[in-house]
């Protein structure tokens, strides 16, 4: 039939454009769809993961973080109902600006995409339900989170410092507490502009209220590291916590000559040639360490300090964190100020527990974590985080001979205000130069107690108090002393 | 005659398969008033307080359609009015879905085009009982079509919509003449080339196995060429500057049999697109041309700015999120999409529908074109099959050009989606193309009578008086 072979070549024509469109659409809404999902610009991704009902972040039995229905267009408003003293370690979520701490590192999770959960996942996708968010179970505990909170508040306001308390055993972080600090209710809110006005307040803050400080400042960390040295020279097998070690009024640091090279102790008694260690420690004898350094060398002192953790990053449950700093390369000056936590160091408050914490844990750095278990949204436990050895730091003999020397020092020497009636406790102050001299100077304190699983870092960087009463233990001791009778007395 | 032979030696008679039609409108229905149910679940977490009356006012029109077509053509494809009514009834309740985001009322009116849709459909099949007569029109068809196409064009009459000066308004309604001018186009080319297409086979000269037509009958093409070229720089209308001209191709091929027509059509389209490329580029007129290939080639590039992508962003966004399943009525935001009940109705549907409605949807095109496409091969007389072909080609090209367009196949041009857009004329013209196309198979299906039967009805006895006069 004339036409008919034309009107075939055409039908032809017509079933290859529909076969083009078919292939293209799966190509659009198959392969295609991860990236246009994953696209900044794509508001629905956004809104969905607003509205969504995510899970709790747990620590105890309490919810720190939890998703409240509400009947407006996002169906759920993220709450959080103890804001100020979890804020660092929950962080935020907001529409606009993202989220932060727990809530970013554990989004996955959190919002039900996380791959632990997908049995789950598999019948809500049956049941076309909307994947429900698992649970995130913290490390806290509340009783040292609440005694490191209150400790650290007790200070007045316009108070600048963290608290960091460690279970050395585990690495679990028990309490991290830092200020000034903010109420990510306000960033959650579903009310746009005041959440941009609370946002531009807070960025704009000079205290940055939104800096966790426990992990993310790095700070000299003055005479508290000279737990560090102290390790690395017993390490070294110079001495043992028995033997005499040089001490005296003033110590010229090799390679100078006038006073800006000469250490001296602030007074505090040194003895002249050699001294016994514990006094040394006791005493915090500058003198006495930052002889050591020079006696340890500039090669093991930064092995010393990276099995402690420094010059590395190891936190994985909460981002950013910034890094703490052993200096590379030193001459005989340096390396005798690195001995006692001047020059280059700096160390983040975790840092410092870590190092105190490893001490306690017969030399033995664990990972330190945050996540404990991740669970369903019905409370079901799905994964639970395992201890993980970060490093054997120091010798365990090295340890314990550490241990007695930071026991002395809170028995009879500067770390006094932290001794617990019946408890035995080691610890060691630090005070550090600010470098601004309006600004007081950094108020440490690290201690454990050796026959308990607790090891705490406080960090006074500024309160409204007189300059005198910042040096010592005065401020940090009682705050660590709470947070350890906190977990000690359960 | 060559019908008649062909009834002898197969001995086959179609059946009218009216039984058939009638179940399968069910299902139709049942798409369409489950839609709509399922967007007032969706959306308002209610069937919606009017389902009744909404479904008796659908289920109305497609059995009043039905009924007609028992009584007129009663040999009509089965197939075509339940394809076309589960299409115009998702239509209308996504076009629901996205009132019910927007606060406007758009399904009302749109279930108001389709009832005088519907109307003219039943009206076409009642006046019109054999397309044949149509023949007598091509001139007119064609000056009428041209008439249409000009209609925007005149002052205080034409209405410029989004750039494209292709609508006219008379008071508070907006028309397309061109959907309009597309159905009477295919009825003036159908016609002057059944009457035409020997002297058009003609052979010119051979090159590369192809034989080119003779210069002298290039006539027609350069005239439609040239009426295209016009509708995309004087109206800015890409999308149906390329319909037309696609149109006139596909028709002259089917009709002259001579694949040289299209090696010659489709080097004059695309020479003439990359010529207005080229003068976009290099003088700075018809940037819209530059901006719809910029766009198509780098649409995240162009979000934010005006003109820009952001149309067609949202509706991929859109569909990527539908992914394979679909959000479900009423958990999307396809009224994120600006204009998504009309040319992007297809964004709203991969979203909440998924890749399994947009391939449902793609299914139901190719259905109609596949009816059509086969109507034309059955149909007996060289009008039919011209005019089936045209109507199958129109459609698909359509389909393709905006549905194409949409999902970043092509570059986009703006044309409504077939009987899911919101859009009255484009509706209605949609209607009376299926009518058309109805006839057509309605009268190739008809038993051919065997000759000195004098129990024929009056119409078989007037067509086959007919085919031997055209034959």
């Amino acid at each position: 039939m004339t036409m008919n072979k034309p009107i075939r070549t055409i039908s032809i024509f017509c079933l290859l454009l529909f076969l083009a469109l078919m292939v293209n659409a799966t190509y659009l809404q198959y392969q295609a769809a991860g990236d246009l999902n994953d696209d900044p610009r794509n508001r629905r991704v956004i809104d969905a993961a607003y509205s969504r009902e995510r899970g709790a972040i747990l620590v105890g039995r309490d919810s720190v973080a939890v998703s409240e229905p509400v009947d407006d267009q996002f169906e759920f408003l993220r709450t959080y109902p103890q804001p100020f003293k979890y804020a660092p370690l929950t962080g935020f979520f907001a529409y606009s600006y993202g989220a932060s701490g727990i809530e970013r590192t554990q989004n996955d999770v959190l919002s039900g995409e996380d791959s632990r959960l997908f049995v789950t996942k598999l019948v809500d996708l049956v049941s076309n339900d909307e994947s429900e968010g698992g649970n995130v179970q913290l490390t806290i505990d509340p009783a040292a989170q609440d005694a490191a909170y209150a400790g650290l508040s007790a200070l007045g306001r316009g108070t600048q410092g963290s608290v960091v308390a460690l279970q050395p055993s585990s690495g679990k972080v028990l309490a991290m507490v830092s200020l000034p600090t903010y109420d990510p209710n306000n960033l959650a809110s579903h009310d746009f502009s005041e959440v941009s006005d609370t946002w531009d307040r807070l960025s704009d803050d000079p205290a940055q209220p939104l800096l966790n400080r426990a992990i993310q400042t790095t700070l000299p960390p003055g005479s508290t590291f000279k737990v560090v040295t102290a390790a690395a020279a017993i390490d070294a097998g110079l001495y043992t916590a028995d033997d005499l070690v040089p001490g005296g009024a003033t110590y010229q640091l090799p390679l100078t000559s006038d006073d800006t090279g000469l250490i001296d102790n602030e007074g505090r008694p040194c003895g002249t040639d050699r001294i016994p260690f514990t006094q040394a420690m006791e005493q915090s004898c500058n003198t006495t360490f930052a002889a050591l350094a020079g006696e340890v060398g500039a090669e093991r002192m930064l092995e010393t300090a990276e099995a402690f953790g420094f010059n590395s990053d190891y936190l994985e449950d909460l981002r950013p964190q910034a890094e703490s700093v052993y200096p590379g390369k030193l001459d005989a000056a340096q390396l005798g100020q690195t001995g006692i936590g001047q020059y280059e160091v700096r160390a983040t408050p975790l840092q410092m527990a870590m190092v105190v914490a490893g001490i306690a844990n017969g030399g033995v750095v664990m990972r330190p974590y945050l996540v404990d278990e991740v669970q369903s949204a019905d409370y079901e436990v799905l994964d639970k985080t395992e201890p993980t050895e970060l490093s054997q730091a120091v010798q365990p003999q090295t340890a314990d001979e550490v241990t007695e020397l930071m026991v002395a020092t809170v028995e009879n020497g500067t770390a006094s205000p932290a001794a617990i009636q019946g408890v035995e406790v080691a610890g060691k102050t630090g005070t550090a130069q600010s470098g601004d001299p309006d600004r007081p100077p950094y108020a440490w304190f690290v201690s454990f107690a050796p026959d308990e699983d607790i090891a705490v870092a406080v960090v006074i960087e500024n309160a409204e108090i007189s300059r005198s009463e910042i040096a010592g233990g005065a401020l940090g001791g009682p705050i660590a002393k709470a947070v350890m009778e906190a977990v000690i007395r359960q | 005659m060559a019908a008649g032979q062909q009834g002898a030696i197969m001995g086959f008679v179609h059946r009218r398969r009216r039984g058939a039609e009638l179940f399968l409108l069910v299902l139709a229905l049942a798409v369409g008033i489950g839609a709509y149910a399922a967007v007032g679940l969706g959306v308002e977490g209610e069937v919606p307080v009017d389902l009744l009356g909404y479904g008796g006012w659908l289920a109305g029109l497609v059995v009043a359609a039905h009924v007609v077509i028992r009584f007129v053509a009663p040999y009509a494809d089965p197939v075509l009015l339940p394809v076309v009514a589960a299409l115009n009834g998702l239509g209308l309740a996504v076009i629901h879905r996205l009132d019910l985001a927007d606060g406007s009322a758009l399904a009302r009116q749109q279930l108001t085009w389709m009832t005088l849709g519907v109307l003219l459909f039943v009206g076409t099949l009642v006046v019109l009982r054999d397309h044949r007569v149509l023949t007598r029109f091509t001139y007119t068809s064609g000056l009428a079509a041209i008439a249409l196409l000009l209609l925007p064009m005149v002052p205080g009459l034409g209405k410029t919509v989004n750039g494209a000066k292709i609508w006219i308004g008379v008071g508070p309604f907006s028309f397309q003449p061109g959907e309009v001018a597309k159905v009477l186009l295919v009825v003036a080319f159908a016609g002057y080339l059944v009457l035409h297409r020997d002297a058009l086979a003609l052979a010119g000269r051979r090159v590369l196995f192809v034989d080119l037509p003779r210069g002298r009958d290039l006539g027609p093409i350069l005239a439609m060429w040239l009426i295209s070229l016009g509708i995309l720089v004087l109206q800015r209308d890409l999308g149906s500057s390329l319909l037309f001209f696609g149109l006139f191709l596909v028709m002259l091929y089917v009709a002259t049999e001579r694949p040289g027509w299209l090696v010659v059509g489709g080097a004059m389209f695309f020479g003439g697109a990359g010529l207005l490329y080229y003068v976009s580029v290099t003088t700075g007129q018809l940037s819209h041309i530059q901006n719809r290939v910029n766009i198509w080639l780098d649409p995240m590039a162009y979000f934010d700015q005006s003109p820009g992508s952001g149309q067609l962003v949202e509706s991929l966004f859109g569909m990527a999120w539908g992914g394979l399943l679909g959000r479900g009525f009423g958990e999307g935001n396809p009224e994120r999409i600006p204009y998504a009940e009309s040319d992007f109705i297809i964004g709203a549907i991969g979203e909440e529908l998924g890749l399994t409605g947009v391939i449902a949807v793609l299914l139901l095109y190719g259905l109609i074109v596949e009816r059509a496409l086969r109507a034309a091969l059955i149909s007996r007389d060289g009008f039919g099959k011209l005019m089936a072909t045209g109507l199958a080609a129109v459609f698909a090209l359509q389909v393709f050009v905006v549905v194409g367009g949409v999902t970043r196949l092509i570059p986009l041009t703006g044309l409504t989606t077939p009987f899911l857009s919101y859009g009255g004329s484009s509706l209605v013209a949609n209607w009376v193309i299926v009518a058309l196309v109805l006839r057509v198979s309605d009268l190739a299906r008809r038993p051919v009578p065997s000759v000195g039967d004098d129990a024929t009805d009056v119409a078989a006895d007037a067509e086959t008086t007919q085919v031997v006069r055209l034959s």
